[in-house]
């Protein structure tokens, strides 16, 4: 459960854990000259297949299963490092790029080696502009050591990295909308197929992971993949961080091994609830995910496939606790106002959908709530997300639309009559 | 036309141009650098991105207009965004926001008359584990209490720092944070935009 890969560092020596002399010190960049000098590019790739890694951006699409579908032939190919973190309740990418940034650019040089890259990008929220200083002072200084520019370490593999802002956009955490907002576009996302691993950026082969997933590979590729896919069970190989936050004692980011419970997580990790509160509910992967409850899943383990399972997903490892001084309601509008404000309009179930459930949610909160509105908010979902399952159906390009349906439906699940009290109790609530 | 630009922007104008392998993807650096020389996204900055990219001005606006960050009206001198979403919402956001609405005199999205505050309520800051996080010119305080929010606003207003340091505001008004964030950072904003080296919007050093 100790297992610590990506946080070590940062945790043994906090003044310094971002600096070149701190990451050398403690063996940093030692498996970029084994890769480069000792393993040819496939090495490496079996090695990343070999660990079973799941994307850490959400999806949790397993890393090497994706670097295979480049086509073989087509140049030039682009590595992009997605850092738009912006899925409510996460914060682990932040820590990653501020406190080791070197682990991600050593990452992103052994991947490109693998993968034939020479310019690869990671595309930062504009919200983030510390963790980006961060991360481009260790470009440079890794521009200084040889270890990016031209001729590596005499290898003659070549590499240019660009840090890239974004300008306040969550949909641009989704791949492919994160491609258009890198060619200079609006962050709209793309119909797939194809996959950018296929026509991604400029429409060139491009491989799209996040910083956690890519802050791995260092560690994967020194110890091998078998010793990665050793740790934890086996559809959830490895550490992942998951950041804790709402109305948990220690808020925070927290490097587990996958399989403990969620009670060990909410009340061992995150130290319980705030004032000894009774929990109420929780999310157990960001604003996107259906929600969890105390007497049906606080036993069930904290693995991708479990949760799935239960029906709702790890996504980018955010679990946002509320305790029982939660107003269900106001919980729900808040998480659906953000999907409303951050549709980029393409689709019209998800602009539309959107927008009316903020109102319908807002409407009750306020204490003009109609009794045929729980109806309403439904059908406004399943018109968004047919069958109201999870995985959702899709009506629109990507999950953005469907993610705000989750909120709607758990309440409705879980909490109906605390909503059914609400809209009778009428301005009495606003 | 972008002559009248500083020096130190034109060139790092072009050195953005030069770093992509297409000009389009400048254009959001590009729109930022424009940002600092104009204040904010004007139509002429919109046009001399257009030029510099190779592109038409209508083109760089539907860029412009499509994420949060452009500000193609004048803000203040600081832009105080508070963060609403669900991890602070639980945590008191709400109750922030108005102790600095209350405090700065003004409403959500609103400047003060003499054009130093910008209030603002933004969706998720990505500081959930130390909510209520506040940004002040994109520069982050964690933990702020609605006492310490209306301390804030009065700092800004009289003390008006030239150079925003996060570090700072979070050793003067803020709490809870969502890590420990290690050594001391030196550099700042210098402007409502985020300070970002290759931009030409930060500024160091204070210790």
């Amino acid at each position: 459960m100790t297992t610590s890969i990506l946080l070590e560092r940062m945790i043994a020596h906090p003044s310094d854990s971002h600096t070149m002399a701190r990451y050398l010190d403690t063996g940093g960049y030692a498996t970029l000259k084994k890769a480069l000098k000792k393993m040819k590019p496939e090495d490496v790739t079996a090695e990343v297949k070999a660990s079973n890694i799941r994307g850490r951006g959400g999806a949790s699409f397993p890393t090497g299963v994706k670097w295979g579908f480049l086509p073989p032939d087509t140049r030039p190919r682009y590595l992009v490092v997605n850092g738009d973190e912006s899925e409510p309740g996460t914060f682990k990418d932040r820590m990653l790029l501020e406190r080791d940034p070197h682990q991600l650019v050593e990452g992103i040089i052994i991947s490109a080696y693998a993968l034939d890259v020479h310019h690869a990008f990671v595309y930062i929220r504009g919200e983030y502009p510390k963790p980006a200083r961060r991360l481009q002072r260790a470009v440079e200084e890794a521009y200084e050591a040889g270890y990016l520019g031209g001729d590596i370490l005499g290898t003659g593999f070549d590499l240019d990295v660009t840090v890239h802002l974004g300008g306040g956009a969550y949909i641009c955490g989704e791949e492919t909308a994160l491609l258009s907002s890198l060619e200079g576009r609006r962050g709209e996302p793309r119909i797939k197929p194809p996959f950018p691993a296929v026509e991604g950026l400029y429409a060139k082969p491009t491989i799209v992971n996040n910083v956690e997933t890519i802050s791995n590979v260092p560690w994967i590729v020194a110890n091998g993949g078998a010793a990665y896919a050793a740790i934890g069970p086996e559809t959830s190989s490895g550490t992942r961080v998951m950041s804790l936050s709402g109305h948990v004692k220690n808020p925070g980011d927290y490097e587990i091994v996958a399989g403990m419970s969620w009670k060990d997580l909410i009340y061992d990790v995150g130290g319980g609830i705030r004032d000894d509160n009774k929990l109420k509910a929780w999310i157990p992967g960001g604003a996107s995910a259906p929600w969890f409850v105390p007497g049906e899943h606080l036993n069930t383990p904290v693995t991708i496939d479990d949760i799935a399972r239960n029906g709702s997903m790890i996504g980018s490892g955010a679990v946002i606790v509320m305790d029982e001084t939660t107003n269900v309601v106001g919980a729900a509008h808040r998480l659906v106002r953000f999907f409303s404000h951050e549709s980029c309009g393409q689709c019209t179930p998800c602009r539309e959908g959107t927008t009316w459930m903020e109102r319908v949610l807002a409407r009750i909160l306020d204490g003009y709530g109609r009794p045929e509105d729980i109806g309403l908010l439904l059908d406004v979902s399943d018109n968004i997300s047919p069958g109201l399952a999870w995985p959702p159906a899709m009506t629109t390009i990507c999950p953005l639309g469907p993610s705000a349906t989750a909120p709607v439906v758990s309440i409705m699940k879980y909490f109906r009559d605390e909503v059914e009290a609400m809209i009778e109790g009428g301005a009495s609530n606003g | 036309m972008i002559s009248h630009w500083s020096h130190d922007s034109q060139l790092k104008a072009h050195e953005l141009l030069e770093t992509y392998p297409e000009k389009r993807s400048a254009v959001m650096p590009l729109l930022y650098l424009a940002a600092k020389e104009h204040g904010h996204v004007t139509e002429d900055a919109m046009r001399e991105v257009a030029e510099l990219t190779g592109l038409t001005a209508a083109q760089v606006q539907s860029v412009a207009s499509f994420y949060t960050m452009y500000r193609r009206e004048p803000v203040g001198k600081y832009v105080v965004s508070v963060c609403t979403s669900i991890s602070c919402y639980l945590r008191g956001a709400d109750e922030v926001l108005a102790a600095i609405e209350d405090e700065a005199g003004v409403l959500d999205g609103e400047t003060t008359p003499d054009g130093k505050i910008t209030v603002e309520h933004v969706e998720c800051a990505g500081a959930c584990g130390g909510a209520p996080a506040v940004n002040v010119n994109w520069e982050l305080i964690e933990g702020v209490e609605p006492d310490k929010a209306r301390e804030l606003i009065k700092w800004l207003r009289d003390a008006e720092p030239s150079v925003i340091f996060g570090d700072e505001m979070q050793l003067l008004f803020g709490g809870q944070q969502s890590f420990d964030w290690g050594p001391k950072e030196h550099q700042g904003a210098i402007a409502p935009l985020p300070a970002f080296d290759p931009y030409g919007t930060a500024k160091g050093e204070r210790t």
